[in-house]
């Protein structure tokens, strides 16, 4: 007896020997392809951004692959990375029933090329991921934002953009419109991020003295 | 030219009185043929503000503009503990709102490698067709009243009430339930529910006959949708269609039966499937995936058994109320999951589940903390209304409605 989330239903096993194939087929017939592997049993295919149209071509019209759709389009922001970015295409084959995930790579300034001639819904994912991260689609007659508010400033999504932004918004009764000020938080913005929770308060409250003695810094008289 | 001299660059007081009457009197020109369609407007169900550039009553253009709900949801969740994220998940789709939670949970579940007990499965699979069912009976009503009819909506929400009561009773909301979490369900069905619910299983068919007497072979309504909208299987797969929008184009496809995930792949049921793409048939599919859904209900009651409702591993799910009240590992362990939470090991995963409206994908980056570094959500929705201008091209603008009313949009989920 398999441990359980081990076991595999037949179908499931199969389709994991059609993506491992699949994986293999992209890795050494296609130029340009940083990787294609299986991870945590989905096919993550990474490349860079000169060759990610014709890959992205490939994928939809090539019978083995067979990706008539682009479910979805996202960016992910890494600030430590050299390129920041990640762009990540989630396809959708409904005839060979697989998904495949193309990821590429980018900074704030080089842009990615467009797939809306590809898929016409890349459009507004696109708009989107500009919108969100500052992407930039080149190609992509329509680079709007999307999401955030009419002159809006920014991406939101960026791990340097503060969680409570920069303006807030309200309706001032003595103008009779609506003004934007900068955020004025009450108390600060606490951000706990749960590492380790004891590590760190060397003294805890009211039992300084324990403290001071534990760590030899005042011996008990 | 250069004689002519502007009203403006005169002083005021060197003008007549008349003159500086007229100087008043600007043209502003309008172009009387964009019309702005919401964002407050009954039938933009929610806060859509389309812009429809028209030649007569005829749209030529449709521009959507969204984004007047945006919430943050997905930069939230990025400063939140996976428990903590969940709830959000509700308020997206606020129609469908288990099955929201569901890709949520199960996106976490796959990175955290667990598998969650068979009866958990089971009251998933129960409530995600219930959640169908109550979603479908709001989009197709108030389709139904976007085009005139005023009966179904009245008697759809008496239908939705009773599926509300299910959901309350068993997770204690009406409908932001957070309930099924990573590692099960929040609690077992309270004693008696079952038998409910197969009461409201076998009644439910005939409130399907009877909207179907209101509107399948009504004539009104079928001038106002048949042949209205119509989405090609290339065009769906192209605009990245999914859920009944899909199906309607002829496409048989559905997550359910191609990618089963909890206990889908133990049902018996039938994917509707018809080949027009336009507003009927988006209507028929529905009507008929309601009743799909009953057949499904029916076999979970059949098939599901005493057991545990969440996994047993504390560190994932809170232990039980009595538990803490004794053991001092079980108050630890309710303490550091409702502070600390859970730590995910890191990867990546696109988790995606037939939602009522379609394929609703959570796509979670995990890098080993407590919080999920990055957790996209895909709407259906979204794909769903960028294809409106390309639908409602050429149409008269009460038709561009009745699409509105077909696609089954939901802002909360669209705008995030």
């Amino acid at each position: 007896m398999a441990e359980p989330g081990t076991e595999l239903t037949t179908q499931q096993a199969q389709s994991r020997g059609a993506l491992g194939s699949l994986a293999f087929a992209l890795s050494t017939s296609v130029p340009g392809i940083h990787s294609a592997a299986i991870e945590d049993g989905e096919l993550v295919v990474r490349t860079s951004r000169d060759r990610l149209l014709a890959l992205m071509g490939l994928l939809r019209d090539d019978p083995r692959y067979a990706c008539e759709q682009l479910m979805d389009l996202c960016g992910v922001d890494y600030p430590a990375r050299a390129e920041r970015f990640e762009v990540v295409y989630n396809l959708l084959s409904v005839t060979r029933n697989h998904r495949i995930r193309v990821i590429v790579t980018t900074d704030e300034t080089n842009p990615v090329p467009s797939v809306h001639h590809l898929w016409p819904c890349a459009t507004w994912w696109e708009r989107e991921c500009y919108d969100l991260f500052g992407v930039l689609f080149s190609g992509q007659p329509d680079l709007r934002r999307i999401l955030t508010d009419y002159g809006f400033e920014g991406h939101p999504l960026r791990k340097d953009f503060p969680l409570t932004g920069y303006v807030e918004m309200r309706y001032d009764e003595d103008r009779r419109q609506v003004v934007y000020e900068p955020v004025k938080l009450t108390q600060d913005f606490r951000n706990f991020d749960f590492e380790s929770p004891w590590e760190g308060i060397l003294t805890l409250p009211g039992d300084e003295k324990a403290h001071e003695s534990r760590q030899g810094l005042k011996l008990p008289r | 030219m250069s004689d002519i001299v502007l009203h403006e660059d005169i002083p005021e007081e060197l003008l007549s009185a008349d003159a500086a009457a007229k100087a008043e009197i600007r043209t502003v020109e309008i172009d009387s043929h964009a019309l702005n369609f919401g964002p407050q407007h009954p039938s933009a169900h929610g806060v859509l503000r389309l812009v429809l550039e028209m030649e007569g009553e005829v749209v030529a253009r449709a521009i959507p503009h969204i984004g007047l709900l945006h919430r943050g949801t997905e930069k939230l969740i990025e400063y939140k503990t996976y428990p903590k994220a969940l709830p959000y998940f509700d308020r997206l789709d606020y129609v469908s709102p288990m099955c929201e939670e569901q890709a949520f949970a199960l996106a976490t579940e796959k990175l955290l490698g667990i598998e969650i007990p068979d009866r958990a499965k089971w009251i998933r699979v129960m409530f995600a067709e219930m959640t169908r069912i109550l979603n479908h009976i709001l989009n197709l009503t108030s389709f139904g009243l976007d085009c005139g009819a005023l009966t179904p909506a009245l008697w759809g929400y008496e239908e939705r009430e009773k599926l509300i009561e299910f959901y309350e009773a068993a997770s204690g909301a009406r409908f932001h339930a957070n309930y099924f979490r990573p590692g099960g369900v929040a609690r077992d069905l309270p004693a008696g529910l079952e038998e409910r619910i197969a009461e409201w299983a076998r009644q439910f068919p005939r409130w399907i006959d009877d909207l179907e007497t209101l509107l399948t072979n009504n004539r009104i309504w079928k001038q106002r949708t048949v042949g209205i909208g119509v989405f090609t299987t290339e065009q769906a797969l192209a605009w990245g269609f999914s859920g009944p929008c899909l199906r309607a184009s002829g496409v048989p496809w559905d997550l359910r039966r191609a990618q089963p995930y909890d206990n889908y792949d133990k049902v018996t049921f039938n994917i509707p499937v018809t080949r027009q793409g336009d507003c009927y048939d988006r209507y028929l599919v529905r009507v008929a995936e309601m009743r799909e859904s009953v057949k499904i209900v029916e076999q979970c009651l059949a098939q599901i058994k005493p057991g545990p409702v969440k996994i047993q591993d504390h560190k994932i799910t809170p232990p039980p109320r009595r538990e803490m009240k004794r053991s001092m590992e079980a108050l630890i362990h309710h303490f550091k999951l409702f502070t600390e939470g859970y730590h995910v090991p890191p990867g990546a995963t696109y988790t995606s589940v037939e939602s009522p409206k379609g394929e609703f994908g959570v796509y979670l980056v995990a890098d080993g903390s407590n919080r999920p570094y990055r957790c996209k959500i895909r709407p259906t929705g979204f794909a769903h209304l960028q294809a409106i201008d390309e639908m409602s091209r050429r149409h008269m603008l009460a038709d561009a409605v009745a699409i509105i009313g077909s696609l089954d949009l939901v802002f909360g989920e669209i705008d995030r």
